[in-house]
């Protein structure tokens, strides 16, 4: 963690400070967050709901899931309804075209085939993935412990407060165990 | 910082509890024992013998597979009166075997029980697997398996659509949901913990293979966010889903006109009969799975004895099954329902010894479950597992093969007999099964390391707040150490 006298932003993605426990991290996200900086990730092994809320995480996967069930429904119904009642009409001992009770369990099905598919691919979008490679994992330190017991919390260079030597020193000040270069 | 009721849940009640994670372990030691199961593995002989005779069993259902396609589905035993049996007695009996891992990562997420969470990696790849065997059968019994793609609605130059009034086009929708669902939900929670595996992995070719699978996965905490809601979302929608599931399958029976399927019990009785073999087969693999791979400290006895438990109730359940549907043919007062279900079944037809053998095995041998010191021997609980898991064959077989052989008209009554084809596929399925197993086992973690990480952070908040749970020298601390 030698760095250079006159370091050079360019080339860098940002800087990164691992903490001992969650509640090490919820501390240190404060402090960053409370120093006016935007641009900041967190990486905890397990999903830890202090470090969303200190990060201020929010999603809109419930929405997506909601809009997804949705179109199930009317894409299920609709197919139904249209192939028995205008495509195929077929006189089944005198049953109504459009007989619905018949066509729930296929309306539900794809209710749940088409919100279930939305969680999963709705959840990869907004995580941006799939992304093999992501300048966090240049961090050694971080692709020995993030998925086992490390917790990091990231600032990023564009951020417009990002100034490397005060943002480290901001870092380290936070109760971090250690601060290290992200290269891009 | 937990709420009360999650704290006492991990917290043993009564003397002789068993928690859900035994003593000693942090996030360091979870991760490293999971993982080193697929990384390091131990013991390679055992397991190239169990791959040798299941990939074997495995070449012997592509076998039966293949001469059905040459010769037709005559080669099967079923004909005119009994058009179903084989082919949707294994049908049933695998759907249904899937069930359980479906309960357990979806329902008793919901629930929020924390002991499921080392057992739902197994149990959902138990219904991956039962799943894929199921949906053969339908797929086969078709007769021209590669015109299969006509079951689903598309635009063709026939001009025909598929008939959606039936339930043998809901079985269609609601089996590809099911397995589709199921695969996504497992996936969703691989995710994580193959990009464990990606950071710990060795060789290039694993570093490589774990790191496509893992899809960049990061763990940051703003992709957490996203992903724990939307693994929330899928158990809700999986819940109502494995119900319906059952409850269809039951619709392709209930719905028609035979003596002995035509009640209104099956859904129910499907549903709880699918939990009970579900559970039967979770604990069948699971209890020999934690001995061989020294996974007692994760899957301890208390999940032994909450799934003997929930075997049980669902036993209960089935055997109410039965007699609600003894009485609702002798109420209905029709001759018909009464000569199925009641006489010919148990009385004077030529399978009766087979109903009354379903009777011992699904309905006598497991009430030894009530018995605590039953509930303590794993050989006992994998024995009567196995016996559920005939039992619930036999099920099938009773109401599927009984009813058509014995159906209106005397005249028309004739024995069904399996042929060769049949058994070899039978069997040929099975060993598919363990075969999908062995190599989920070697390749992929299954404990969810994740969860078992939030599990210990759970259980080491719940008493001291400012406790770390993620330090090794606390490490001894962190979890309620059993009442005996």
């Amino acid at each position: 963690m030698a760095h250079p006298v006159e370091h050079n932003d360019e080339g860098l993605y940002g800087l990164m400070a691992e903490y001992a426990d969650a509640d090490g991290l919820v501390q240190g996200i404060k402090k960053i967050r409370q120093a006016g900086y935007k641009e900041v990730d967190a990486f905890t092994p397990q999903p830890e709901h202090a470090v969303n809320d200190a990060l201020g995480a929010k999603t809109i996967i419930p929405w997506i899931v909601l809009a997804g069930g949705v179109a199930g429904l009317l894409i299920g119904f609709g197919l139904q309804y249209w192939s028995s009642a205008i495509a195929y009409p077929l006189n089944v001992g005198g049953r109504p075209l459009n007989s619905w009770i018949s066509f729930l369990p296929v309306t539900f099905e794809m209710t749940v085939l088409l919100a279930g598919l939305s969680a999963v691919f709705g959840t990869l979008a907004l995580a941006g993935l799939p992304m093999p490679y992501h300048p966090v994992f240049n961090v050694p330190k971080f692709t020995e412990k993030n998925s086992r017991d490390g917790f990091f919390l990231l600032v990023k260079a564009e951020d417009p407060h990002f100034d490397y030597e005060q943002t480290q020193f901001l870092m380290s000040q936070s109760g971090a165990e250690g601060v290290y270069d992200v290269p891009k | 910082m937990l709420s009360s009721p999650q704290h006492e849940a991990t917290q043993p009640k009564t003397a002789g509890q068993v928690p859900v994670l035994a003593p000693g372990h942090n996030m360091r030691s979870i991760t490293d024992k999971i993982s080193d199961i697929v990384l390091k593995p131990k013991g390679g002989i055992g397991w190239v013998i169990g791959f040798a005779i299941t990939f074997a069993l495995t070449m012997q259902l592509l076998f039966s597979i293949g001469w059905l396609l040459l010769r037709g589905i005559g080669v099967w035993g079923n004909n005119q009166p009994a058009s179903w049996a084989f082919d949707i007695i294994n049908f049933v009996w695998w759907i249904g075997i899937g069930h359980a891992g479906t309960l357990i990562s979806a329902i008793l997420l919901l629930l929020r029980q924390q002991w499921r969470t080392s057992i739902n990696r197994m149990a959902e790849a138990i219904t991956l697997f039962a799943v894929a065997n199921a949906g053969l059968y339908p797929l086969l019994h078709t007769g021209r398996p590669w015109l299969d793609y006509w079951l689903f609605p598309y635009p063709n130059t026939m001009g025909l659509w598929p008939q959606f009034r039936s339930p043998l086009v809901w079985d269609v929708f609601a089996i590809s949901t099911y397995l589709t669902i199921s695969l996504l939900f497992w996936y969703m929670g691989l995710l994580p913990d193959l990009a464990t595996l990606r950071d710990r992995a060795t060789g290039k070719i694993k570093r490589m293979a774990y790191g496509i699978f893992s899809l960049g996965w990061r763990n940051s905490a703003r992709h957490w966010k996203t992903y724990e809601q939307a693994y929330f979302l899928l158990a809700a929608l999986s819940t109502p889903l494995v119900i319906s599931v059952h409850t269809i399958v039951s619709f392709d029976f209930a719905v028609s006109v035979i003596p002995g399927w035509h009640t209104t019990v099956f859904p129910p009785y499907f549903v709880a009969g699918a939990l009970y073999a579900g559970f039967a087969m979770v604990l069948m693999v699971a209890i020999p799975v934690r001995k061989i791979f020294n996974i007692e400290d994760f899957i301890t006895m208390r999940h032994i004895r909450n799934m003997s438990i929930i075997m049980l109730v669902s036993g209960l359940v089935v055997a109410y099954g039965y007699l609600t549907e003894g009485f609702a043919a002798w109420y209905s007062a029709n001759p018909f329902e009464i000569d199925t279900v009641l006489l010919l079944r148990f009385v004077t037809g030529p399978y009766r010894v087979l109903a009354w053998l379903l009777i011992a095995c699904n309905v006598v041998i497991p009430q030894l479950l009530w018995s605590s010191r039953v509930r303590s021997n794993t050989v006992l609980i994998w024995l009567i597992s196995g016996v559920i898991s005939v039992g619930m064959w036999l099920e099938r077989f009773v109401i599927i093969v009984m009813s058509l052989t014995n159906d209106f008209l005397p005249s028309s009554w004739a024995m069904y007999a399996p042929t060769v084809t049949d058994i070899a596929m039978y069997t040929g399925t099975i060993g598919f099964f363990l075969f999908l197993l062995l190599l989920f086992i070697r390749f992929v973690p299954m404990i969810s390391a994740f969860e078992m990480r939030e599990l210990l952070h759970k259980v080491s908040h719940s008493g001291d707040h400012h406790s770390s749970s993620n330090d090794s020298q606390h490490g001894g601390e962190v979890v309620p150490v059993p009442g005996d």
